[in-house]
């Protein structure tokens, strides 16, 4: 059986809630502006969104439940997503399923999460039962030691150099100069990239993402919808998922999108050389590399070379998380897995916040996130186009 | 009290001079040495305190203490049912001895020079009828205490001074003590050391006779005492109740002598 | 190569102590089974009964059939180290304490791939072996080695948290009257502890054994009898913040039962050396040693209580001595829970009949004093925290694990 397509479903509506350190608010209040800052930008009234797909780590005790009371609203089709970064893509694709078949009309993807002093602390000292019992306790390092194995693995595997992830990080801190909420402010060297402080070797700080409190959120509806709306939108061409690919790997080189790659792109009608920007999920550089493998764009364990040969910057020749990426916006949360869609439809409506790919008509969004244990479970991309109507 | 009466002069001597009272006594602590018995026979407890309270979270009001030891612990009364050759003598138990045997005069013999020398130095016969010429006769119904300054020896391993033979400390010879009894009448025996016998007397022809003999004939013993040095050779009064245990075979005392005169430097 | 351990150093007096914490203790109650199989120095996977998958981390449905039924098997630790970091910055108290700290992930040949504590001397791509062992939180952690050792590997810092390494650290031993605590005091020296006390009860009693261990150097002999609260007391007062070992072998074995023995005395001397002498080095040797549980790298870190293997089990032959030990038993898992929180581990090592006078009367085998002694101190430097010493103890563990009321019914001397 083929699966079908997303034709009449749009996205619209990109909302960030600007970005902090640190927030006394609590992730319903993040939740609840990103809310209230759709409605206003689609010219709804709340009762309007009658679906609802939130992802929080901070929402807790409360899950999407919850925050229908506390919001006032009385949604006919609610999920919550627990796939952490990974979970933009995963809703997209389950709203645009819920507004095709007529279960819901106007839906709000919605991903949000505050950071107190000791928010980030406790999310990863109770992570996952497997976290819990096999990685916490070895150094509690989070998610830096986690990753610091893959990069130093990946390093000795395939030959990259720090130069070399340099080169994206560098580039990405460009793209974020022009990003009004971006974290980070100040232009970044190779130099400083290459002599920041190590953090879990061979990561040093410039590698990792600074946790922070925001929302990224969208709309998903029918194209007739947002057209009687006067919305501008995106289409959707094609969305994978796939959740704890290539068990059999002893530790993490590629991920669940080299599973489902081909079909990707079969069902959206394109090719990697067709795609005009990538919103890749950086939670760190090595990841970066691996969703340039596995989505495509070069052989396994060439994604060095790749970066060396093309320019990453929203001008280059391969623009490359071009609102800068978590890396230089910062990761709110969960928000860090709908960063990259939210920028896309931005890219795709001319919407830009900051600098605009230039002659953007296909853009991907890949999605990733949830160490389980040792690697990153959950992977979701999306392929949206520029819209023709 | 009668005016005049005896008790009266008593305590006229006592609160206002001219009787001294002498504490007999070691003070009954933990490190109390305690006497040995064969590994596989039943032990003697030794001293030991354990407070309940003391101004504190447990009972701020007061200070107390939970003790425990055996009956023959620090200065102690040996009643004639402690021995086998005791046991079926009437009035033989710290609860049914005559109270008025409590009282009794003492004789003291220093044989501290002797002890000094030689560490199983026996007590003989001899040795107390030249002690009696010069002091005179023992008087019946008197203790015979052998003071040996045994007490000063405040190091537990030098007091109970054991080897793979046994204890080596001073008390009677095994022929003294029927003399005593039969010829002299004694109440009973008081020493310095452990024990009434000497540390020894297991190995004697009839071990332990002084315990043997003494309560064979319903007489005590008082081990363990201390200031001997401070009684004259005659005169001297001792207080010696052991608590009323029921068909106790002794018990902790506190010893004092009741002594006529100024004390002596 | 590991970085050899620098000599201890005498204590700065005006330096604040550096307060023992403990790393992340949250664990599933399958992962506890690794606890069970690291107190006892195994090293033990879950393999699925249904298809040989070997299963880590640990879990209650196989992660390739679904069976359910996952015994604990003995397993090859072998691996290769397929990735290293070492830490700059934790979220942990104990870790940000003690940082940079080296983990790595080893894949098994056995088949799963491991987050492991990393020994300072292996590298990416080495053959590695793994250990699990007890960390200071009271869990079992997994540990990568290589292979060969290294010289000084027990010195690795980070081996160390996970041992409590005699070397270079002071030891008190609570009986020095028994041929066991002569042999105790022998092999601690040998083992490189830095001063050894020696305690003895009953000084007018003579014991040939204490003798020669007051000859031996390095020992310091101190009045100690555990049933006096004083003498306790008083010798914590001199001692417990200098003690980072302390072994209790009290020892009062008499025969008897309850019937027709019925020796209130000797029953009460069994239990005031066994159960109340234990309380009463609890009560004053343990806030002292369990505050110095981080004191540096010489810091406090172990309480052996050698026990009766007829703490767990009654020998009728000697009823209320077992039943005495039994208590102590108890008394020692209490003591085991109050002393977690400054990472000091009590170790319990049930011994079987030793060979000595008061078991003249009981057949071969029985222990000799060297077989305990050395056994003590392999468990103190692989971090072990429940022993079986000798043949006799360890079929009692053995049978008492299988079918507790068939040993119940056996057991007789």
């Amino acid at each position: 059986m083929s699966r079908m397509g997303y034709d009449g479903i749009v996205v619209c509506v990109p909302v960030t809630v600007p970005y902090s350190r640190y927030s006394l608010r609590s992730a319903h209040w993040f939740c609840g502006r990103a809310l209230a800052d759709l409605i206003a930008g689609a010219g709804v009234a709340k009762a309007d969104v009658d679906g609802f797909c939130i992802s929080s780590f901070t929402l807790a005790p409360d899950s999407a439940v919850g925050l229908t009371q506390h919001l006032g609203v009385s949604p006919r089709w609610l999920d919550h997503i627990p796939m952490g970064g990974a979970s933009g893509a995963v809703a997209l694709r389950r709203a645009a399923r819920a507004v095709q078949c007529g279960d819901a009309d106007i839906v709000a993807c919605i991903a949000g999460d505050t950071n107190h002093v000791d928010s980030f602390r406790n999310t990863i000292a109770s992570f996952s039962q497997f976290a819990n019992d096999a990685v916490y306790p070895y150094g509690s390092g989070g998610p830096n030691a986690s990753f610091a194995f893959l990069t130093d693995h990946y390093m000795r595997e395939f030959g990259a150099a720090r130069e070399d992830f340099g080169k994206l990080c560098v580039a990405q801190r460009d793209n974020a100069l022009s990003t009004p909420h971006a974290m980070m402010k100040r232009p970044l060297s190779l130099d400083d990239y290459l002599n920041a402080r190590p953090i879990a070797d061979p990561l040093r700080l410039f590698d990792c993402v600074m946790p922070c409190a925001g929302a990224e959120a969208f709309l998903v509806m029918s194209d007739d919808r947002a057209k009687s709306l006067g919305l501008p939108h995106a289409t959707i061409l094609s969305t994978i998922e796939r959740h704890n690919a290539y068990p059999e790997d002893p530790i993490q080189i590629r991920a669940g999108w080299a599973m489902d790659v081909d079909g990707f792109y079969d069902h959206a009608g394109v090719g990697p050389q067709d795609i005009d920007f990538v919103q890749a999920y950086d939670d760190y550089p090595v990841i970066c590399f691996m969703q340039i493998e596995d989505l495509g764009f070069c052989p396994k364990g060439e994604a060095a070379s790749f970066v060396r040969e093309h320019d990453l910057t929203t001008a280059g020749d391969f623009p490359f998380n071009t609102s800068g990426g978590q890396l230089s916006v910062g990761q709110a949360g969960a928000a860090g897995g709908s960063l990259g869609l939210v920028e896309s439809i931005r890219q795709l409506t001319d919407q830009c916040l900051g600098k605009a790919v230039d002659g953007a008509h296909v853009g991907l969004a890949s999605c990733f996130g949830m160490i389980n244990y040792d690697r990153g479970l959950c992977t979701s991309a999306a392929i949206l186009g520029r819209s023709t109507r | 009290m009668a005016e005049g009466g005896l008790l009266s002069l008593l305590m006229g001597g006592i609160t206002g001079g001219g009787i001294r009272v002498v504490d007999l006594t070691m003070t009954l602590q933990p490190d109390v040495p305690t006497i040995v018995m064969p590994p596989e026979f039943g032990q003697s407890w030794p001293f030991r305190m354990e407070e309940i309270s003391k101004y504190d979270h447990r009972g701020p009001f007061c200070y107390w203490n939970n003790l425990s030891c055996g009956e023959h612990t620090g200065t102690h009364f040996d009643a004639p049912i402690h021995w086998v050759s005791g046991k079926d003598l009437p009035e033989n138990a710290t609860d049914t001895i005559p109270v008025e045997k409590f009282l009794a005069h003492a004789c003291v013999i220093d044989c501290s020079a002797q002890a000094e020398a030689d560490a199983d130095f026996l007590l003989t016969q001899d040795m107390i009828e030249a002690w009696e010429a010069e002091h005179g006769q023992i008087l019946a119904r008197s203790w015979l205490l052998m003071r040996t300054d045994w007490s000063l020896k405040r190091d537990g391993v030098a007091y109970m001074n054991m080897d793979q033979e046994g204890a080596h400390t001073p008390g009677p010879h095994e022929d003294l003590i029927p003399w005593l009894i039969e010829e002299r009448d004694v109440i009973g025996f008081g020493c310095e050391a452990v024990g009434t016998d000497a540390g020894q007397a297991g190995h004697f022809n009839v071990p332990y006779p002084c315990h043997y003999h003494m309560h064979g004939n319903n007489r005590f013993g008082l081990p363990a005492l201390t200031n001997l040095d401070a009684l004259p050779p005659q005169g001297a009064v001792l207080i010696t109740p052991p608590l009323k245990i029921r068909q106790g075979s002794g018990s902790p005392a506190r010893v004092l002598a009741l002594v006529e005169g100024e004390a002596e430097d | 190569m590991t970085t050899p351990l620098p000599p201890p150093r005498k204590k700065d007096p005006v330096a604040r102590t550096r307060a023992p914490t403990q790393p992340p203790g949250n664990r599933s109650r399958e992962a506890q089974g690794l606890t069970a199989i690291a107190a006892v120095g195994r090293f033990a996977l879950q393999c699925c009964a249904d298809c040989g998958q070997v299963q880590y981390p640990p879990r209650q449905i196989c992660g390739q059939c679904l069976g359910d039924d996952l015994p604990w098997r003995d397993m090859d630790p072998s691996g290769t180290l397929l990735a290293e970091t070492k830490l700059h910055h934790a979220n942990d108290l104990f870790f940000r304490d003690r940082v940079p700290w080296r983990l790595g992930v080893v894949g098994m040949d056995a088949g799963p791939s491991v987050v492991a504590h990393l020994a300072e001397d292996c590298r990416q791509g080495d053959r590695v072996n793994l250990s699990l062992n007890l960390d200071r939180s009271g869990h079992a952690v997994m540990n990568a080695r290589p292979e060969t050792p290294g010289p000084d590997q027990e010195d690795d810092m980070q081996l160390r948290e996970l041992s409590m390494d005699p070397k270079g650290r002071r030891v008190l031993i609570v009986n020095g009257k028994t041929a066991l605590g002569l042999a105790l005091a022998r092999s601690f020296k040998a083992a490189g502890a830095r001063e050894i006390f020696v305690g003895q009860a009953e000084p007018w009693k003579a014991a040939p054994a204490f003798e020669a261990i007051k000859s031996l150097d390095g020992v310091t002999t101190f009045p100690l009898d555990v049933t006096d609260t004083d003498s306790v007391g008083e010798l914590a007062s001199v001692l417990s913040g200098k003690v980072e070992i302390l072994v209790n072998n009290s020892y009062h074995l008499r025969p008897g039962g309850a019937v027709d023995r019925m020796d209130m005395n000797v029953s009460r001397e069994e239990m005031d050396i066994h159960y109340f002498g234990l309380l009463r080095l609890a009560g004053t040797f343990g806030a002292a040693m369990r505050g110095r549980g981080a004191d540096g790298a010489h810091g406090a870190c172990a309480w052996v209580n050698v026990l009766s293997a007829y703490a767990q089990v009654n020998n009728p032959a000697f009823g209320t001595y077992s039943a005495s030990q039994a208590a102590a038993r108890s008394l020692a898992q209490c003591l085991r829970a109050e002393m977690a929180p400054g990472g000091i581990r009590v170790v319990n090592a049930y011994v079987g009949p030793l060979d000595d006078e008061w078991h003249q009367m009981v057949p071969p085998p029985k222990l000799g004093p060297d077989t305990v002694a050395a056994r003590v101190i392999r468990a103190l430097q692989q971090g072990h925290e429940d022993l079986a010493i000798g043949a006799v103890a360890e079929e009692i563990a053995e049978r008492l694990a299988e079918n507790p009321k068939e040993i119940e019914r056996e057991i007789k001397l």
